[in-house]
């Protein structure tokens, strides 16, 4: 909250059709939707992703004046949910995400359980009908407080006036601190319509939530005991070092002990992959030195992350031989899916802090150079040629940009391949649906991120399934001039389920081909660029043209090879010793290829 | 016999055992919800579960009586504490604690049967509360094991309906037999 704001708040909001009955003061009464614009300028909220409708049309009327919150009408409700999720993921800061009652809300309910599962502070407020028709089936009427509340951290339905601004105050408290989350909050009609006075609590405490974001002093020298004690010590990095701005203080912990970085999906960009300490990304479609390091380490400390099944495959056997440190904010993410020696439950950030001047530099030379062996034994490879590969194409957008991108992802192969073949160098830089899995989550979340990062190019990548998910979000890119890359990697496949059917389904390629429309004809259509590259070296100047596009959306389509595989593969559930590295002595089966341009293409993290 | 003073949580089969979580929570709207949500969207066991008021008014005190490994116990102790609602869990299983169920049990009768149900009811201190020429009703307050063994001994004379609270129970300060 800065100093403009807090006079501009003073300022009366009254509408320009309202009569001015009483002099404008802090005792006036106001409207709950006058008080809900107040409390979120009060909050701070610069920006609002929604979608107008019945129950919500008094609120509506009273952002009409409001110069101080940008409303972004999207097309579809779960577009505003996602942009609100990659607004607050590029930021740090809450999004949030206004829509109406029934169906209005109804829309959200895959973002909020994306936001859930991926921890993401948002506040979703949805209309509602008036509270004596609550359960009365009435027009545009659904249960979201019951619906949402098991993929929700908080929600509330507001049954009074007088309880709306501390009801706001607490949903932004309980969606940003502690691990994240979203929250929402469910508006009746009448409630909106019915008056009170204003007075948005500066401070909120509540006696039944205190997350507890200080390490416990015993932990953090047991930990310090088995750290000094280890010849072969992992960092494992979730998402939970982005949360809690961590990034400083883990490039300290790791250089100053001298102990290799293996990061989550959603731990890229929190340790950045030039440092030689740094191995990529660990799980099913991690490197295989990092999984093999991990294999082999005899200790493993976990860091904001919750060894989700996708990490660890078979959890008896994820690094068994070591000793396991667990930090985390969430007491419930540990020992949940695997056992650990010293759990410390603590934010991030300060559970570093703390822990840095309490270590020592430990002697990690042969373990570093073990791991730098297994970098060029096995890095990341795949066959480039004529026809475009999808690891050429994020590999290129990696060096036109120098890694100075925020990559927002959708789900499938091209996520992963973002997620190996680029170099994250700062957080908050890498942005996907995790947890959740939700395609069609790129556009939109890369649509918000763009409103919170103005200094980098704002790159969605997406596949030609994903992309369809939530097309319609392009006109709203288009209309609000929104600088989005917007690259579709179209194998006409949804090539993460072609690659299991084929290679454990025998081959039964059931609906996963996928008829697209011309994208660039799209663009067209939409009123933004669009540009093509169906060959590996139009491909090169494609990316270059939509970096140079500067005043809203561009679309550029990369028609690549149909089938191709994602490796290094730890099939699900399975262990280390079922690793599936790239089948270099494989030639590629790609229909049109001209073998003898084919070249293989190596990247290591690190 | 009322007395729970086991240390070690009652076993059932091989690294399961019954718990009795007691928990505090905000009397909000949805509270009690979030709960039953809670235990069915993780597929928690539920034995029984009571809610009611407390001293405090704005808030509820709920008993759960669940089962499960350590490490589900562990969890489900967690994900309750994890709940913004939730203000206090206390894991009674490893402290000594002082529960009561109640339950109200119609059983058929006759001219004959009467006298032996009255015995029934008598030896487990439980009280006749409704009687009609067909029936009677009796209410018995005691452990969940005390009421199970009535219903047991009630049973040949065929129960027509039953209701049952499920277990509620506070730590005991008291550390010997009261009652």
């Amino acid at each position: 909250m800065n100093a403009a704001r807090i006079s501009f708040t003073n300022r009366d909001v009254t509408m320009p059709h309202q009569k001015e009955t009483s002099p404008p003061s802090q005792s006036r009464l106001m409207t709950g939707s006058e008080i809900f614009v107040r409390s979120l300028i009060a909050e701070g909220v610069e920006i609002v992703f929604g979608y107008p409708g019945g129950a919500v049309i008094g609120i509506y009327d009273a952002l009409h004046d409001i110069s101080d919150i940008k409303h972004i009408l999207t097309r579809h409700e779960q577009g505003a949910v996602h942009a609100a999720e990659g607004y607050a993921k590029a930021s740090g800061k809450p999004g949030v995400a206004l829509v109406t009652s029934g169906p209005g809300a109804t829309n959200t309910v895959t973002g909020i359980a994306d936001a859930y599962m991926d921890s993401v502070p948002i506040v979703v407020f949805t209309g509602q009908v008036p509270l004596k028709l609550i359960g009365n089936d009435a027009f545009q009427e659904a249960d979201i407080v019951g619906i949402t509340r098991p993929i929700t951290k908080h929600n509330y339905l507001v049954r009074d006036v007088n309880e709306l601004a501390t009801t706001i105050k607490e949903a932004f408290y309980v969606a940003t601190t502690g691990r994240p989350g979203p929250v929402l909050v469910d508006l009746p009609k009448d409630v909106m319509a019915s008056k009170a006075t204003f007075d948005y609590p500066k401070k909120i405490s509540m006696r039944s939530y205190n997350p507890h974001v200080e390490g416990h002093m015993k932990q953090l020298e047991k930990a310090i005991a088995l750290i000094a004690k280890s010849k072969r010590p992992v960092l494992y990095v979730g998402g939970g070092a982005i949360l809690s701005n961590a990034s400083d203080e883990l490039k300290e912990f790791a250089r100053k002990t001298r102990i290799p970085v293996t990061t989550t999906l959603h731990g890229l960009g929190s340790y950045p992959e030039n440092d030689e300490l740094s191995m990529g990304m660990l799980g099913m479609h991690g490197t295989w030195y990092s999984n093999t390091a991990v294999h082999y380490c005899d200790l493993l400390i976990a860091v904001g992350a919750r060894f989700d099944d996708r990490v660890t495959g078979k959890t008896e056997a994820f690094a068994a031989e070591a000793k396991k440190i667990h930090i985390d904010i969430d007491p419930s993410a540990i020992s949940k899916n695997v056992k650990v020696d010293v759990p410390i439950v603590g934010d991030m950030k300060k559970v570093l802090a703390k822990l840095i001047p309490m270590v020592e530099a430990l002697d990690t030379k042969d373990w570093l150079q073990t791991i730098k062996q297994w970098k060029s034994e096995h890095p990341l490879r795949y066959r480039n040629g004529k026809l475009i590969r999808m690891q050429h194409v994020i590999q290129k957008i990696g060096e036109i940009t120098k890694g100075n991108a925020v990559m927002v992802t959708d789900v499938g192969q091209h996520q992963m391949w973002a997620a190996q073949f680029f170099k994250y160098i700062h957080p908050r830089t890498h942005i996907t649906s995790g947890g959740l899995g939700t395609m069609g989550f790129s556009l939109p979340a890369a649509m918000g991120a763009a409103f919170a990062r103005k200094d980098l190019p704002i790159i969605s990548v997406s596949g030609d399934g994903g992309i369809q998910m939530n097309i319609q979000e392009i006109a709203t890119c288009v209309e609000n001039k929104v600088p989005v890359k917007i690259f579709i990697l179209n194998n006409g496949y949804l090539g993460m389920v072609r690659q299991w059917q084929e290679l454990f389904w025998r081959k039964r390629y059931s609906q996963v081909a996928m008829f697209s429309p011309d994208f660039v004809k799209l663009a067209d259509a939409y009123g933004c660029p669009g540009f093509r590259a169906s060959t590996t070296d139009e491909v090169e100047d494609v990316i270059k043209s939509a970096l140079a596009v500067k005043d809203g959306p561009v679309i550029a389509e990369f028609k690549v090879v149909q089938e191709d595989n994602v490796y290094p593969m730890i099939p699900a559930g399975q262990t280390w010793n079922e690793i599936i590295d790239f089948p270099e002595e494989e030639l590629s089966n790609v229909a049109g290829e001209d073998l003898e341009s084919e070249e293989l293409v190596t990247l290591t993290k690190g | 016999m009322s007395v729970v003073s086991e240390k070690h949580p009652e076993m059932l089969d091989g690294q399961t055992h019954k718990h009795t979580i007691s928990l505090l929570v905000e009397n909000k709207f949805g509270a009690f919800n979030r709960i039953a949500g809670l235990f069915a969207a993780k597929a928690y066991n539920i034995d029984s579960l009571t809610v009611g008021p407390t001293e405090d008014d704005s808030v509820s005190r709920m008993t759960i009586v669940t089962r499960g490994d350590d490490g589900v116990i562990e969890q489900i102790i967690k994900q309750l504490n994890k709940l913004i609602d939730t203000l206090k869990v206390t894991d009674l299983t490893h402290e000594n604690f002082v529960e009561r169920d109640l339950a109200l049990i119609k059983v058929q009768t006759t001219t004959e049967s009467r006298s032996e149900i009255m015995q029934v009811v008598e030896i487990f201190r439980a009280k006749i509360i409704d009687i009609s020429s067909k029936t009677v009703t009796i209410e018995a307050v005691g452990s969940q094991q005390k009421i199970d063994a009535i219903i047991k001994m009630l049973k040949p004379f065929v129960i027509k309906e039953m209701a049952r609270t499920g277990r509620v129970a506070l730590k005991r300060e008291f550390q010997g037999e009261v009652d």
